[in-house]
């Protein structure tokens, strides 16, 4: 039955209110447990979800569940040396992780702030320069499995409100049908490889760029494989050093990044061609550690033309504003790489054309996936929850329907207004700076220079990105 | 949403006139099982939600010493007159209260007992009845907390005996909340023509203009009926936006909140207004 429509209601909404339901659903008298929320995916963007909505007073005689396909982690104690995952955690992420107690455990383990981050070109002079004019913190370099360990903790501390079910995969979602033909179950049902079934008023999914929510939900999906692969590694460097500052390199075959562990760590992000990453993962300890320094210090892609070029543009700033060019720094040089620390995996951006529907709602990779160029990644995923869990907080003291599309469009709209621009920012940057061609460098040189000179642009930059 | 039924069926008990219209109940049977499509006829009141469940909730929680999270409206029994297919009962229950939902409608019971059947915390808290104000007046003298009659009045064959009988279930300085249309030529013309006509915002035939109640005659018969009127709001609908919003004006929709006094049930029919009334009534005025 088609629904009235009164002028002022928005055409799409009719459109989403389903995807297609399968089985029949059985009565009442066996009806599987109900949950209010169930996350689906326990990474560190559905684990700190389901931490936060859990710590959340109006959600306090609320039922969460958490699925997660892996086994249960215990991190009693850091090994002394670094994992090779780690994550660039902005300002804003810290003030989320905060808000559900975990920020707290991170700092007690270990993290490593930075103040500074500088990126430039391996064709040009060009260089940009971040950080913060109070010298405080610009960012947090994190390792996965120290968020992981801390939002373990968190969960554990509200386990009589959040249920985490681990080794459980959720091999196949029921939705129901829209609320007003009212003989079947409205709630959506969700099927465990082991055959125990749950029904929740909120999906949410937070299952990696591959996500099976999304796609069961038939939610269209943008995406595109770079022709790139990230190499990892943990790095030891030649000396010890203040260590606050990230540096990032653009080289023609994809950007280095050098994140700073500790006052003698650091850890490797270096995307680059699939034949190079094969390369550099085959290739003996001390061949790695070279490439890596002369990726940082070797003047190789340079050129007469763009140096001078540069050099003139350089001039004109500095007569227009003195204090617009700043002078280039070395990074710190590497030593060693801690061995069985190298691995490499595929990159690739996605952008899902819906964030939500009629009860489900989408969060973190499974929503967007961007490339690690702009250490972003999983802070729009903790701007993601942040966003959700409070529509969700609103609507649970307005004693709504959960799973209503009213305020998950809320969440849609602020959300892609957000993302989008940067997944297609990171995307361009990504393009703009895989070649070599004069004309594009000489763009890019030259814009990375106007950048660098204007404060207010910089300002704008960073705070964006630490939302 | 209530239609008050006046009775052309013999009942063996019920003597007098009663508030129900049966012209009114009609206009709702056909409408009874769709009032949970969001989008559909009922829209334009499940957006009402999002104003009248934080006053009704505000309110309260001002009126309180203790808030109990995730639970705030805890141990509060509530009355919703006219609860249709239980579109503001659920909400309340979610807040935590125990709520009555009546309403003359048996279709629309019939909804709302199938809605709230799949959730079994709703389930518990949310009783339904098909019957009128009137029938349930003997069994549930001043056991109420707090009545909602939202959207109801303007259906009501007789709005003093209606009121009445709200005071007869409410406790002692127990809390009624009111929405409802005024009567003015602003009314006519949005509320009627436009809604309804034009842009179909409300089912065409739902409101008669002649049954608008104007916010003062509301007040008098309230406060003549042993009720404090502490909060009058006028509310506005932006059909572009499909969303209500608080505003100065009553001339179009507005809520009201009353108090009734503090003494123990008397007889309303002979006596005047007693001191504390009077009282009550000088403290409010200039707050409305």
């Amino acid at each position: 039955q088609a629904p009235a429509s009164p002028a002022g209601r928005r055409a799409p909404l009719g459109a989403r209110l389903r995807a297609r339901p399968r089985a029949p659903l059985r009565s009442a008298a066996s009806a599987p447990p109900l949950y209010d929320v169930v996350v689906s995916g326990g990474g560190m963007v559905g684990s700190a979800m389901a931490a936060v909505l859990g710590h959340d007073i109006h959600f306090h005689d609320k039922k969460i569940a958490l699925l997660e396909a892996g086994p249960r982690k215990e991190y009693d104690h850091m090994p002394d040396s670094y994992s090779n995952r780690v994550s660039s955690i902005s300002p804003g992420s810290a003030t989320l992780l905060s808000s559900c107690g975990a920020w707290d455990h991170v700092c007690s383990l270990r993290l490593k702030p930075f103040r500074r981050m500088q990126v430039w070109d391996a064709c040009s002079e060009a260089m940009i320069v971040f950080e913060k004019d109070d010298l405080d913190d610009m960012g947090y370099i994190v390792e996965n499995d120290v968020i992981m360990s801390a939002l373990t903790k968190q969960l554990d501390a509200v386990a009589e409100r959040v249920e985490v079910f681990y080794s459980s995969r959720a091999v196949g979602y029921t939705w129901p049908l829209p609320s007003h033909s009212s003989d079947t179950s409205p709630w959506v049902q969700v099927e465990l490889a082991d055959g125990r079934r749950l029904q929740t008023k909120l999906l949410i999914g937070a299952d990696g760029h591959n996500s099976v929510v999304r796609k069961e939900a038939e939610i269209k999906n943008i995406e595109h494989q770079y022709d790139q692969s990230a190499v990892v590694a943990t790095l030891h460097l030649f000396e010890a050093t203040d260590n606050n500052v990230a540096w990032q390199r653009f080289l023609p075959t994809g950007p280095i990044a050098l994140l700073p562990l500790s006052d003698t760590a650091s850890s490797l992000v270096w995307s680059t061609s699939h034949d190079h990453a094969s390369e550099l993962l085959a290739m003996d300890e001390e061949s790695f550690v070279d490439s890596i320094n002369s990726a940082f210090w070797s003047n190789i892609n340079h050129s007469d033309f763009i140096d001078t070029a540069g050099a003139m543009f350089r001039s004109a700033i500095s007569l227009l504003k003195p204090s617009g060019t700043a002078v280039r720094q070395l990074p710190p040089s590497v030593a060693k790489v801690d061995p069985e620390s190298r691995a490499m995996f595929p990159l690739g951006m996605g952008h899902a054309t819906e964030y939500v529907q009629h009860r489900v709602a989408l969060i973190g990779d499974a929503a967007h996936r961007v490339h690690p160029l702009a250490g972003q990644g999983v802070n729009l995923g903790f701007g993601d929850i942040a966003c959700l869990a409070h529509h969700l907080s609103a609507a649970a003291f307005n004693g709504s329907d959960l799973g209503s599309l009213k305020h998950l469009l809320k969440f849609e709209t602020e959300r892609q207004r957000h993302n989008v621009s940067l997944i297609a920012a990171t995307d361009v940057l990504k393009r703009l700076y895989s070649t070599t061609l004069a004309p594009l460098v000489l763009l890019r040189t030259w814009g990375l220079q106007a950048t660098n000179a204007l404060p207010p642009v910089k300002e704008q930059i960073m705070a964006f990105a630490s939302k | 949403q209530l239609s008050l039924f006046r009775f052309t069926v013999k009942r063996p008990f019920s003597t007098s006139h009663s508030s129900v219209d049966s012209k009114e109940m009609k206009k709702f049977q056909l409408l009874a099982h769709k009032w949970w499509d969001e989008e559909g006829e009922y829209a334009a009141l499940h957006s009402m939600n999002d104003i009248r469940v934080p006053f009704i909730r505000d309110t309260l929680l001002s009126m309180s010493s203790n808030y109990h999270p995730g639970n705030p409206l805890s141990g509060i029994k509530i009355l919703d007159v006219g609860c249709g297919g239980g579109l503001l009962s659920e909400p309340l229950g979610r807040l935590g209260a125990s709520v009555t939902g009546i309403d003359p409608v048996e279709d629309n019971i019939r909804t709302a007992d199938r809605h709230k059947s799949f959730d079994p915390v709703l389930a518990k808290r949310i009783q339904y009845k098909s019957s009128s104000l009137e029938e349930i007046v003997e069994e549930s003298m001043e056991t109420f907390d707090v009545i909602v009659a939202s959207e109801v009045v303007e259906h009501v064959a007789d709005l003093e005996t209606f009121i009445k009988c709200c005071s007869q279930v409410l406790k002692p300085e127990g809390s009624l909340f009111i929405t409802t249309i005024n009567k003015t030529q602003l009314s006519y013309v949005l509320g009627i023509v436009v809604a309804e006509k034009i842009m179909g915002i409300v089912p065409e035939g739902t409101h008669e203009w002649e049954k608008f109640v104007p916010p003062k005659e509301l007040e008098r018969l309230l406060e003549s009926n042993g009720f404090s009127v502490k909060t009058v709001n006028g509310m506005l609908y932006n059909p572009l936006s499909g969303s209500w919003g608080w505003m100065e004006s009553t001339s179009l929709n507005y809520a009201v909140h009353a108090v009734k006094s503090g003494a123990r049930a008397r007889s309303y029919a002979t006596d005047g207004p007693s001191e504390t009334d009077i009282q009550q009534h000088s403290a409010t005025a200039g707050t409305a």
